[in-house]
């Protein structure tokens, strides 16, 4: 890739000066070396330091750099600046109030991931080794244990954004069900009981714009039709 | 500035795998605690690490700690302090268990058990042939492992205080540590922490060069405010090159690849570690693979257009291996090098990835600086764990999967000391001087004033730079003395950097310029201590100093079997003895040897 520039359309607002938000058009020269729209926005941050984003791993595992990308929820350090449309149209993740720019507040989103207890769960006495488990039972946590919390799912989903304080979202029930999948977890009951209400659950509607963000290939409607079946095989 | 002062028990700076482990300890037995950290606890750098956590477990091939303990400390290059390694090796199983119990998503044997796969430098019997010792959760360990002891602590009601970047460390006049002044990033308030107990967990500083496969938070927070209220820095000048970074990105690949059977070749498609390590081959010790295969570059066998990196090959791997042992990793090779390793080598080269050295630390977590006679006198109140600490367990280099071994066996030790020094009653509120913040509010006052100036963007560069070519992985003198001057320079030009953003909310330029102040310490020191040290050992290896009968692999144990101490204050260096002496009288010491895979 040789240089060139890229235009972009992105959403500021800094509540310490700015009434309210506006979008603002700004363009950038990238180097040979920038591939990934994350190092287009560090190329702009070297023009503007008050363009503000979060950003940590660079390489997908740490989930801080979600935000909407061309009406689209994605992270920004695995989405190939070239093949975006332009002017690339940047906004916050939607549905989370917005603190600044691109930096939206998650404690919604984590209130929500909190509420299914994401915690292993046994009672039993610690054995003094592992506790065993076949590698098919292991194999069942696989495309659950693998969410970095970005929450580009939550954030894309209508039933979400309506009730992001009754509805648990499509990140949260994921957690739930690696808990409810996992051989050595003893809370089945009261996890299930936790989510047997008009909302907590059964918000979902199978949209499924969470399967169609996720930037780790998981599939939370999946994991919330499972949970289902484990409410309906537990009433029966 | 208004101050806001909060009082704890003990605060803990930090919530990647030490904190976090540290933190369950103190939460569990009751102290009033707060954790701070710069990002939400998983975003934390452990969340990178991919291909497993050693222990003598046993589960595949036959092991124990004495081996383990031994490849360390051969590992280390004979800097490591072997009371410390005893230690750590000894305790792996416990706490690889522990974590399995939290809920940790290893992998499975056929008889269930946490499955193990062969790593870098680490053998049985004593260097005879590899072992499987690296306990894995396919090649996304360290997400596995940082998010199963974020939800333990979530289990354990942790108080933590997210987006908070502490910035300096309080001490009085004794020298006590009483706490940390922190800036709440979605307001910029300055609180100070006043604590019994202050534990650094703030992990390491890779940033302060070019091509690093650190996260961007990697900027040496802990050691920055450590070196700058007068605690010597340990063993600053070994840095470890990881092997395998994406040519270009810098992005990890797990040593768990060639651990798993893949081969690194050069542009004649030579399996060249053959050469280098008869014995382990690709699985030898990172700093001999780094070393060699800069060696084949520099001499013209390298890869590509501009013969600049070599091959990692796993084509001979079956298809279904790969996906199950390394999905992670053909994401990122599809990603960041535009190959699927099913079908083509991924090309790459030696990366920055890993500090040794730190704030010092004996195997209980506490800090330790020289004060009269002792070379290791506790500071009273501060406590480190994990990359940003230096017990000393990795010495010169660091084998792979000991780092999150050292997370989870020092973490815990820090977290034990701690309570075991508040239940007895020796942890004390000291009261705070009334100066506490103003080194904080001076920094900030600066940065709020500064009307004209260098970016940090720039000025940030210049030091990665300065620190790519001056202190690499060979090095020589006459760069590295150029470079203690260049870098220097970095740092008086860091002292008068301009940022444009003044907003109070969320100021990620404030946020850089804070961390860059942290890096430009880590930098100093690196050269430094890197300059002085006219020897080559692990990952510092010198032009000058080259494989003699006298000194093989040009170390030299009659003048350098030491540690460096580097003072900030006037680039002052002193040094102290490795300690040669286990524990216990459970293991002999590890006599010197020349190292060889």
């Amino acid at each position: 890739m040789t240089k060139r520039t890229v235009q972009f359309k992105i959403y500021r607002y800094d509540p310490d000066k700015d009434e309210k938000p506006y979008m603002q058009d700004i363009s950038v020269e990238l180097e040979p070396s920038d591939k990934k729209l994350l190092d287009a926005l560090v190329r702009l941050r070297a023009k503007d330091d008050s363009m503000s984003f979060r950003r940590s791993c660079r390489e997908g595992v740490c989930g801080s750099d979600a935000m909407n990308i061309n009406g689209r929820n994605g992270l920004a350090c695995l989405t190939d600046v070239d093949t975006l449309e332009q002017p690339i149209t940047l906004r916050p993740l939607p549905g989370l109030p917005v603190i600044r720019d691109l930096i939206v507040d998650m404690t919604q989103f984590f209130k929500q991931y909190h509420s299914i207890k994401p915690y292993l769960v046994n009672n039993d006495p610690a054995p003094e080794r592992e506790r065993l488990q076949t590698p098919e039972e292991r194999e069942e946590l696989n495309g659950l244990y693998e969410c970095i919390l970005c929450a580009c799912c939550s954030t894309a989903c209508p039933s979400f954004w309506w009730n992001p304080d009754k509805f648990v979202g499509p990140a949260g029930l994921l957690a739930a069900y690696r808990f409810l999948a996992d051989t050595r977890d003893q809370d089945t009951n009261a996890r299930l009981d936790n989510l047997e209400d008009p909302y907590r659950l059964f918000r979902c509607h199978t949209i499924m714009n969470c399967v169609d963000v996720c930037p780790k290939g998981l599939n939370p409607t999946r994991a919330i039709g499972k949970i289902k079946d484990m409410m309906v095989a537990r009433a029966i | 500035m208004n101050v806001a002062k909060r009082t704890f028990d003990a605060v803990i700076v930090g919530a990647g795998g030490a904190g976090l482990r540290a933190a369950l300890q103190l939460s569990e037995a009751g102290l009033k605690t707060a954790v701070l950290t710069k990002v939400f606890p998983t975003r934390s750098h452990t969340v990178a690490a991919q291909g497993g956590v050693a222990a003598s477990l046993g589960n595949s091939t036959e092991d124990n700690w004495h081996w383990h303990m031994y490849d360390t400390v051969k590992g280390s290059d004979w800097l490591g302090d072997q009371d410390a390694i005893e230690f750590m090796c000894k305790k792996a199983n416990e706490v690889v268990i522990e974590l399995e119990h939290y809920g940790m998503p290893f992998d499975r044997t056929d008889n269930g058990k946490i499955y193990q796969r062969p790593f870098g430098g680490h053998s049985m019997n004593y260097g005879q042939a590899p072992v499987m010792r690296s306990c894995a959760a396919a090649d996304r360990t360290g997400h596995a492992m940082l998010h199963a002891l974020y939800q333990r602590n979530v289990r354990a009601n942790t108080q933590f205080f997210v987006e908070w970047m502490a910035l300096d460390l309080i001490r009085d006049a004794d020298g006590d540590v009483l706490g940390v002044t922190a800036m709440e990033l979605e307001t910029g308030e300055v609180s100070i922490f006043h604590a019994k107990a202050t534990i650094f967990a703030t992990g390491g500083a890779g940033r302060i060069y070019h091509s690093s496969t650190n996260a961007f938070i990697n900027t040496g927070d802990g050691v920055g405010m450590a070196a700058r209220a007068g605690i010597p820095l340990e063993d600053m000048e070994f840095w470890q090159f990881h092997p395998t970074g994406v040519a270009g990105a810098g992005v990890l690949i797990t040593e768990g690849v060639r651990g798993e059977g893949g081969i690194l070749r050069n542009a004649g498609g030579e399996r060249f570690m053959e050469r280098y390590a008869p014995n382990l081959k690709d699985l030898a010790s990172r700093d001999v693979v780094s070393r060699a295969m800069t060696t084949e570059i520099n001499e013209g066998r390298g890869c590509g257009p501009d013969k600049d990196h070599v091959l990692l090959d796993i084509t001979h791997l079956a298809p279904d291996t790969i996906m199950k042992r390394l999905p992670g990793i053909r994401e990122i090779a599809i990603q960041f090098a535009g190959v699927d390793p099913i079908k083509a080598p991924i090309p790459v080269v030696p990366t920055c990835h890993y500090q040794m050295g730190g704030i010092p630390t004996n195997y209980k977590g506490q800090v330790v600086v020289p004060k009269d006679d002792n070379s290791n006198s506790p500071v009273a109140g501060f406590y480190a764990a994990g990359e940003c600490a230096c017990a000393s367990v990795h010495g010169a280099n660091r084998l792979g999967t000991n780092s999150l071994l050292d997370l989870l066996v020092f973490g815990k030790s820090a977290g034990e000391t701690v309570v075991e020094d508040f239940q007895s009653g020796q942890l004390k509120l000291k009261p705070l001087p009334a100066d506490a913040a103003d080194v904080s509010l001076a920094r900030l006052a600066r940065l709020d004033g500064q009307t004209s100036g260098e970016s940090v963007f720039d000025v940030g560069l210049e030091m990665r730079r300065t620190m790519q070519k001056h202190a690499g992985v060979f090095r020589f003198d006459a760069l590295l003395k150029e470079g203690v001057q260049k870098i220097g320079e970095v740092a008086e030009r860091a002292k008068r950097t301009e940022i444009k953003d003044k907003s109070k909310v969320w100021n990620v330029a404030r946020m850089e310029a804070l961390e860059l102040d942290n890096l430009i310490e880590v930098a100093r020191a690196t050269m430094v201590s890197a300059e002085a040290r006219k020897e080559s050992r692990g990952a510092h290896v010198r032009d000058d100093a080259p494989d003699t009968p006298e000194n093989p692999n040009g170390r030299d144990d009659a003048n350098w079997l030491k540690h460096t101490l580097w003072y900030s204050e006037g680039d002052r260096l002193d040094y102290k003895a490795v300690n040669l002496k286990p524990l216990s009288d459970d293991v002999e010491p590890i006599a010197l040897a020349t190292r060889t895979y």
